[in-house]
């Protein structure tokens, strides 16, 4: 292979897409700041502060999940505890076969994804229906999500339209606002329909057993108002300690991921429908999810786990724009799925133990992350444990060239002008394969070697 | 396939993968020599005070409130003349607020105080009681307590949500400490939205197109 596996995806996508992902990712982030920055005096402090409170809860899981184990329960909710995907799974196959049910509608929860839960439920005859209009296309299209806000950032209208035509939605029309009315219409009749509502969950609160869920489109509240039955699949991670916490949360959130000052449906659930309210779910189960969250516990990356999957770090990662969601081959893309994809493989690990070279460590990710997470010092951690562990780098040009010049004086100086020498040579021309990739995209900068070397023996000597 | 009762499955799920999941926590956590302590701070820190001045909550709502593209009113004629004008004649009112507003309404329009689940297209708005509202953000409480029906807040192209104007909280903190013990409590921040389609705006995608505040 002549380049790692993200590069060469990167080099191989489509213009059309690049350009998709590039404006909305930049998009994205430019909203963000003028939003943060606008409104709130130090909007610093409140991503450290955030930081800090969720550092508190991963380390202090254990004492949280029994807390918010008795509070659910005490609202009237079943809890169901599931260590891996398929367990997850068999949970909620389980739940709707003992209710006879066999149609569900789903809200947008990246756990779900991460079990791969709707083609597991249609091989058990089941029907799971996405209901966010940008995971509805993706399903239709039997594609994946390229982002954990918008799942769609690398479809262009086109596209969405020709699949609608195909499944059935109406005659090739491109205009957004058809497109989402065509959705509209189609899905209202199918959550009247549906046995089950399933749903993740942004925000667990230990104090007081309140599950807190936002959208924008109001799709998982139509899942709570007209199904009879509600499933929550949440992450064991998901936990902070107090109501009083999530007046900051919420705050981040919203602005941190879509630059809102709050998403338009924000919902806080504790428990089944009230007895006097007509609609919503008389049954309510909640199910954690550990899939691998308990290894990076026990790993130097647990920092990840304070993550609130704002989708923040994707848009403002230059890699990221570059290359896509796809190119990451995982749930979680980005600077988080650079760390958290290899973690949550397990033994796995060096199927994608290229991720955390993915980036070039500007630090872009850690400075808007919401919760502070240090995202390069966990790359470089992940680097190292695949050094460690000897797994093999495709793609990575060898370092023995490099370490012999730089440690032979003679050596270092006779490259030095070299160097100088190929300012004169017709690069282009040359049959060295790197240079010729590299070439191939951007042009060569003029080699200025040496100066600092210069500077260094001229330099007047302090005394 | 096995089928288990339902009683088996609802009074008893797996436990041997709470304890799995339980030992692996704490044995994750216990090489931690001290654990990150929970830091003291005041979410008035997450207020946006220079906003409000010394402005009074209901002007800041109104404002807030259009920022994202929804509208205020206090006058119920203003209302029927809005649905009037957006030829919005049918819909559904939650039975205890009619009797006020239907000597407002004329005889063009068609109103149930009942809702049928099997004609969710035939209501073109909606009006129900709001729990409250937030002015920091122009957002509407509903709550199951307060909220005739699920459904009837959420389904019509149009959603009236009448406000009483002395449950305006001033912003997030205050609103959360108010959540009280209802089962199910929904901030609604504007008209139902999406941006999956190229990032272009659009409103009204599983929820309302349109959001109205009924300021009282
Ligand atoms: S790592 Fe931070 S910035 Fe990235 S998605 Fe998670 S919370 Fe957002």
């Amino acid at each position: 292979m002549r380049f790692q596996q993200i590069d060469q995806f990167s080099a191989e996508l489509k213009a059309d897409t690049r350009a998709a992902v590039y404006d909305g990712s930049k998009k994205g982030h430019e909203k963000r700041t003028k939003l943060l920055y606008d409104e709130f005096p130090d909007p610093d402090r409140l991503r450290h502060i955030a930081g800090e409170v969720k550092q508190h809860v991963v380390e202090n899981l254990d004492t949280y999940l029994p807390q918010v184990e008795a509070k659910l329960k005490a609202n009237g909710v079943i809890v169901h505890w599931a260590a891996t995907a398929e367990a997850a799974n068999e949970a909620v196959l389980g739940i709707m076969r003992a209710r006879g049910a066999t149609k569900m509608v789903k809200a947008k929860t990246m756990v779900s994804e991460e079990t791969e839960l709707a083609h597991f439920l249609e091989k058990h005859g089941m029907e799971a229906l996405e209901t966010d209009l940008g995971e509805f296309i993706v399903q239709i299209d039997h594609d994946h999500p390229s982002h954990i806000v918008k799942p769609i950032i690398h479809k262009n209208r086109r596209e969405i339209a020709t699949s609608f035509e195909k499944n059935g939605l109406g005659a090739y029309n491109d205009d957004p606002q058809t497109i989402t009315r065509r959705a509209r219409n189609f899905l209202r009749h199918k959550y009247l329909e549906a046995d089950v509502g399933l749903t993740g969950a942004n925000f667990v609160s230990a104090e007081s057993g309140r599950i807190v869920l936002v959208t924008n489109e109001g799709n998982s509240r139509f899942c709570l108002a007209a199904t009879k039955c509600h499933i929550a699949m949440i992450g064991i991670e998901k936990i902070v300690p107090r109501d009083y916490d999530l007046g900051l949360f919420l705050n981040l959130l919203a602005r941190s991921g879509t630059a809102q000052d709050l998403t338009v449906y924000t919902e806080f659930i504790s428990g089944p429908k009230s007895p006097a309210q007509p609609d919503g779910p008389e049954e309510m189960h909640v199910i954690f999810v550990d899939n691998g969250r308990t290894e990076v516990l026990a790993s130097e990356c647990r920092d990840i786990l304070r993550c609130i999957r704002c989708g923040a770090c994707l848009n403002v990662c230059p890699v990221y724009r570059q290359a896509s969601g796809h190119a990451y081959r995982s749930v979680y893309p980005g600077p988080v799925g650079a760390v958290l994809s290899p973690l949550l493989m397990k033994e796995k690990f060096p199927q994608k133990a290229d991720l955390p070279k993915a980036s070039s460590l500007c630090g872009a990710c850690n400075e808007v992350c919401p919760v502070n997470i240090p995202i390069p010092d966990l790359l470089l951690r992940l680097r190292n444990r695949a050094k460690e562990e000897n797994v093999p780098s495709p793609g990575t040009p060898p370092m023995g060239a490099w370490a012999l010049l730089a440690s032979q004086p003679t050596a270092w100086r006779a490259s030095l002008f070299g160097g100088k020498v190929m300012n004169y040579l017709p690069t282009k021309l040359l049959p060295i394969p790197a240079l010729r990739a590299w070439e191939a995209k951007r042009a060569l900068p003029a080699w200025r070697g040496g100066e600092f070397r210069a500077w260094m023996k001229n330099r007047p000597k302090q005394s | 396939m096995d089928e288990k009762p339902a009683q088996a499955i609802l009074t008893m799920p797996s436990s041997a993968d709470r304890e799995a999941i339980f030992s692996r926590v704490r044995g994750a956590l216990a090489p931690l020599h001290e654990r990150a302590p929970m830091p003291d701070y005041t979410t008035e820190l997450a207020v946006l005070r220079q906003m409000m001045g010394n402005r009074d909550a209901f002007t800041i709502f109104s404002e807030r409130l259009v920022r994202v593209n929804g509208i205020a009113l206090t006058e119920i004629a203003a209302l029927v003349a809005r649905l009037r004008e957006g030829k919005w004649l049918q819909g559904y009112c939650d039975p205890v607020l009619w009797p006020m507003l239907a000597p407002h309404f004329g005889a063009d329009f068609t109103v149930e105080t009942t809702y049928d689940r099997k004609r969710v297209d035939d209501y073109a708005f909606g009006i129900t009681r709001a729990a409250g509202a937030i002015a920091e953000t122009g957002t509407i409480i509903l709550s199951d307590a307060t909220t005739s029906r699920r459904l009837g807040a959420l389904t019509p192209w149009v959603h009236v949500a009448v406000v009483e104007r002395a449950k305006i909280y001033s912003d997030l903190p205050q609103a959360v400490a108010a959540l009280g013990s209802d089962s199910n409590v929904i901030w609604v921040t504007g008209p139902s939205k999406t941006a999956d389609v190229e990032g272009i705006l659009i409103e009204g995608v599983h929820g309302p197109g349109v959001q109205i505040a009924l300021v009282v």
